[in-house]
């Protein structure tokens, strides 16, 4: 149900930044924001498929309780590395480092990001990380968990850690840079008219997780420093029989590493925040309410991170603690949920493939943070810590919410991006097979891990069986779910239909610029003179507002926020 | 299995009932938060489906009733949970007195327990019926986690430390136990079997071929060969405080404080005597750390806990006289 121009079909614009310069070298020493977008694009798409690949090595391997495909320190570092990739090469640059790179300095009006050698820098600084522990997986492998808990890690693992772990050292400086970056752009690019509460919230939730990804990431730097030095030199930082404590780097990785859920979560959040509004054609209900949820989050997560230790043996008293401060964490997001919800009300919703994923991250987003209070829930933890409840509620938030949003996002500006439409009705289609594969590969393991399954076990007693073969059917179904939009959207770049500037049409910043943009972004400095999501008083979109609803023709104010 | 598709197992200690019901609340409640909201989304994508290309939705910014309405009332439930699962985990940490004590040291990929009259045994682990049961977790290498679904109960194994985790079992019968934290190639083998028995058939049990030394006089044996006894003398005249009703009891410390001497407590005062000192003597006491095994300190710690019973002397205990102490 897009909105067609009634004029001539639109057409590619002579000159944008795809075809500003040629050759490799114009790419690799590129310090346009748009072009870094698609080369950590490139980059975080090779991460995404080698996690891949390991997952489904995990999901065959499990199809029988005894497992033939692997050995079991094979198995073992099957599950590391997928964990490993997924979260540190994918998960944790996918949207910011693609979509925020490509749209913060659109979204406010800028020509680039502030520091564009740097982002450039945190480009290199990813794939040097990435080599390292590519080098470590073709190497001895890797077998400690993503989780890397001492004294295991460090002391008893027949596996290349070192490498991988300065792998992910390096890789943390890409992402502080990243979030520098971006605070500072925010702060000091806005164009006229952009006030604070005019950002878009895609934008907002960027701003909080360039907070986390500066504060956070530095502690994990220093963690894995010490693991890496305790392995290399013997420094006995986290071994008892050293006098080091091995709970101790427990408590140093989660600080960052649960925050860390949060740079996961938080962009697709921001992205699911674009994407309601343009689709129902209708303010964001509780504008100012979201915007604060996401630093709500993003300054209450650093307070929760030993509710992933509570059967350690820490103090009761830090226990419960923490689990009261793990609810209060909750209710930000609740709070989205609701603002969400109540923004379809009284809209205009088209069924157009970035609303269907932003339906499929209500749902499942709604599932991944409920199943999180029977975690945080002392008494129920006690149960289910470290068995496939657990696996199944953070592959919901990071899946289900972070992977969704991420399509989401990629599917609504693939048309600004590259200029061209995607082919609608195979997206739905692919929009779907996802969302069935996804519930069929996790749903199942939350059934496991109230049976009392344990994660990382690559056998396991029959019992188990039948939930894991649903899972691994799931997972056969989700993987062409993932082959489809790669397939479609390449293609589209080339051959698709060109899109023109707006198709959707959508009220941000970035909408008002030619697709694909100019390097520099804007003919002219863009002047805002409406709020975000209004579409009311933009005659510029060619709507429909009703008599009495609004003003056609007169625009809002450049200040005030009434 | 029973079901085709089963759920929960059985539920054979007594944490089991209350984990459940109080999973059964959560999954009430939040199954109810999440049809309705399903249900409104459904609903508003039908009614509000978009019905002319150039439409628009209606100009509304918010509200603030509502938005005060869906912070507080998950922030009221939410609280609730909190506080009937801190309560359950609570009651969890805090073991009774009259516990059966079991002392489990992990390494990889075996358990090894041992029962109080020195009876060991290698993955299988057998406790009666109604009885509280202490289980006193030691790890040799890395971490491990001692995990009884069918208990609901699960504990970190951590080296160079103990930890505790009790339970009643109420029901007979043979219940698998997993290591729930990984340790290396074959942390999925790591497990095996509880067997719940009669008090009775326990007993007999217990009595069988057993030719394994009762921890109590093994670490009576340990008390005189590192010569912990040329110090710690029972009558309280020796360079260091007498060990006779220690066990349980708060201990002054030469700060000012008191800890109860539990079995940290005594780990910790065999590896690093000098972290705590007993108000009114010298940090003279060498480290044992590297000296001892697992084992030992488990077959001291149970030797200390059965001077439990032995006369106090008046002078020379260590125990602080505040009311608080057991004796």
């Amino acid at each position: 149900m897009r909105t067609e121009a009634t004029g001539p079909a639109p057409e590619m614009p002579e000159k944008h930044y795809l075809n500003a310069t040629y050759g490799i070298r114009s790419w690799l020493l590129t310090t346009d924001h748009k072009r870094i977008a698609l080369l950590y694009l490139a980059s975080v798409t090779f991460f995404f498929f080698i996690g891949g690949f390991f997952a489904m090595m995990i999901r065959l391997h499990l199809l029988t309780p005894n497992g033939y495909l692997l050995t079991p320190d094979l198995y073992n570092r099957m599950f590391t590395m997928h964990g490993v990739t997924m979260v540190f090469f994918f998960l944790i640059p996918s949207i910011p480092a693609i979509l925020g790179n490509f749209l913060i300095p659109l979204m406010v009006g800028a020509k680039d990001l502030a520091f564009p050698k740097i982002n450039l820098l945190s480009w290199y600084i990813y794939v040097v990380g990435g080599l390292f522990t590519l080098w470590s997986m073709v190497n001895g492998g890797l077998d400690t968990g993503w989780t890397f808990y001492t004294p295991f890690s460090t002391l008893y693992s027949n596996s290349a850690v070192a490498p991988a772990v300065v792998g992910v050292f390096i890789t943390g400086f890409s992402s502080i840079l990243t979030g520098l970056n971006f605070l500072v752009t925010v702060h000091t690019m806005r164009a006229p008219g952009m006030t604070w509460f005019r950002l878009p919230l895609f934008v907002w939730a960027h701003y909080a997780t360039s907070i986390v990804m500066i504060l956070g990431t530095p502690v994990i730097a220093i963690t894995l420093g010490l693991a890496a030095m305790e392995r290399v030199f013997g420094l006995g930082f986290f071994n008892p029989a050293m006098g080091g404590d091995p709970i101790l780097f427990q408590h140093l990785f989660w600080f960052y590493s649960h925050p860390a859920v949060y740079i996961m979560i938080l962009p697709a959040m921001g992205v699911i925040s674009e994407l309601i509004p343009t689709f129902a054609r209708k303010r964001l209900f509780g504008y100012h309410f979201v915007a604060a949820a996401s630093l709500a989050i993003a300054v209450i997560g650093f307070v929760v991170w030993t509710h992933h230790m509570f059967l350690t043996g820490q103090s009761t008293y830090a226990a419960v603690a923490f689990s009261f401060l793990t609810f209060i964490v909750a209710i930000p997001s609740a709070i989205k949920t609701f603002n969400w919800t109540a923004t379809l009300f009284g809209g205009s919703i088209s069924f157009d493939t970035p609303m269907l994923y932003a339906f499929g991250f209500l749902g499942l987003f709604m599932i991944g943070g409920l199943t999180g209070l029977f975690l945080g829930a002392l008494g129920v933890d006690i149960n289910i810590h470290d068995t496939y409840f657990v696996v199944a509620h953070f592959h919901y938030i990071m899946v289900g919410g972070a992977v969704m949003g991420y399509l989401g996002g990629l599917h609504f500006w693939w048309p600004k991006i590259t200029g061209r439409m995607y082919p609608e009705w195979l997206a739905r289609i692919a929009a779907f097979i996802l969302f069935i594969g996804f519930n069929f590969t996790f749903f199942p393991q939350f059934i496991l891990g109230i049976m009392g399954m344990p994660r990382r076990y690559h056998t396991y007693p029959p019992e188990f069986q039948i939930y894991n073969v649903m899972s691994t059917a799931g997972a056969s179904i989700l993987a062409i779910g993932y082959l489809l939009p790669m397939v479609y959207l390449t293609w589209a770049a080339f051959y698709g239909k060109v899109a023109g500037d707006n198709p959707w049409p959508a009220t941000g910043l970035e909408w008002k610029t030619q697709s694909p943009p100019l390097t520099e972004n804007f003919e002219v400095t863009p002047v805002v003179t409406w709020e975000a999501y209004d579409f009311h008083n933009r005659p510029d979109l060619g709507l429909d507002v009703p008599a009495g609803k609004g003003s056609p023709g007169v625009v809002a104010p450049a200040h005030g926020d009434d | 299995m029973q079901s085709p598709l089963p759920t929960f197992p059985e539920q054979a200690s007594n944490f089991a009932g209350n984990v459940d019901a109080l999973f059964s609340f959560i999954l009430m409640t939040t199954l109810f938060f999440a049809v309705l909201v399903t249900l409104l989304i459904i609903f508003a994508a039908f009614k509000f489906r978009r019905r002319s290309e150039k439409e628009v939705g209606d100009d509304v910014h918010g509200n603030n009733v509502l938005e005060v309405g869906w912070t507080l009332i998950p922030t009221i439930i939410a609280i609730g949970i909190f506080a009937w699962g801190a309560a359950i985990y609570v009651n969890y940490r805090i073991a009774p007195t009259d516990t059966l004590d079991i002392y489990v040291v992990g390494k990889q990929w075996m358990w090894k327990l041992q029962q109080p009259n020195g009876r060991k045994e290698i993955n299988e682990l057998h406790i009666p019926v109604g009885r509280n049961v202490k289980l006193i977790l030691g790890s040799e290498d890395v971490i491990h986690d001692f995990y009884v679904p069918a208990f609901r109960v699960k504990m970190d194994v951590v080296p160079g430390r103990y930890n505790t985790m009790w339970f009643r079992p109420v029901k007979t019968g043979k219940y698998h136990f997993f290591c729930s934290q990984y340790c290396g190639t074959n942390h999925a083998v790591m497990g095996g079997w509880v067997t719940v028995m009669e008090p009775a058939e326990y007993a007999a049990w217990l009595s069988g071929e057993s030719g394994d030394v009762n921890p109590v006089s093994a670490g009576e044996r340990l008390f005189t060969q590192f010569a912990c006894v040329t110090c710690h003398l029972s009558n309280g005249t020796g360079r260091a405080p007498s060990l006779n009703g220690v066990f349980g009891a708060n201990v002054l410390l030469a700060d000012g404080s008191t800890v109860v001497a539990d079995e940290a407590y005594i780990r910790e005062s065999i590896l690093q005597p000098n972290a705590k000192i007993v108000a009114g003597y010298q940090p003279v006491m060498p480290t044992f750390q590297g000296l001892v095994t697992e084992e030992q300190i488990g077959n001291l710690t149970a030797y200390i806990k059965s001077l439990q019973s032995q006369p106090v002397p008046a002078k020379g205990a260590g125990i602080a006289p505040s009311p608080a102490g057991k004796k």
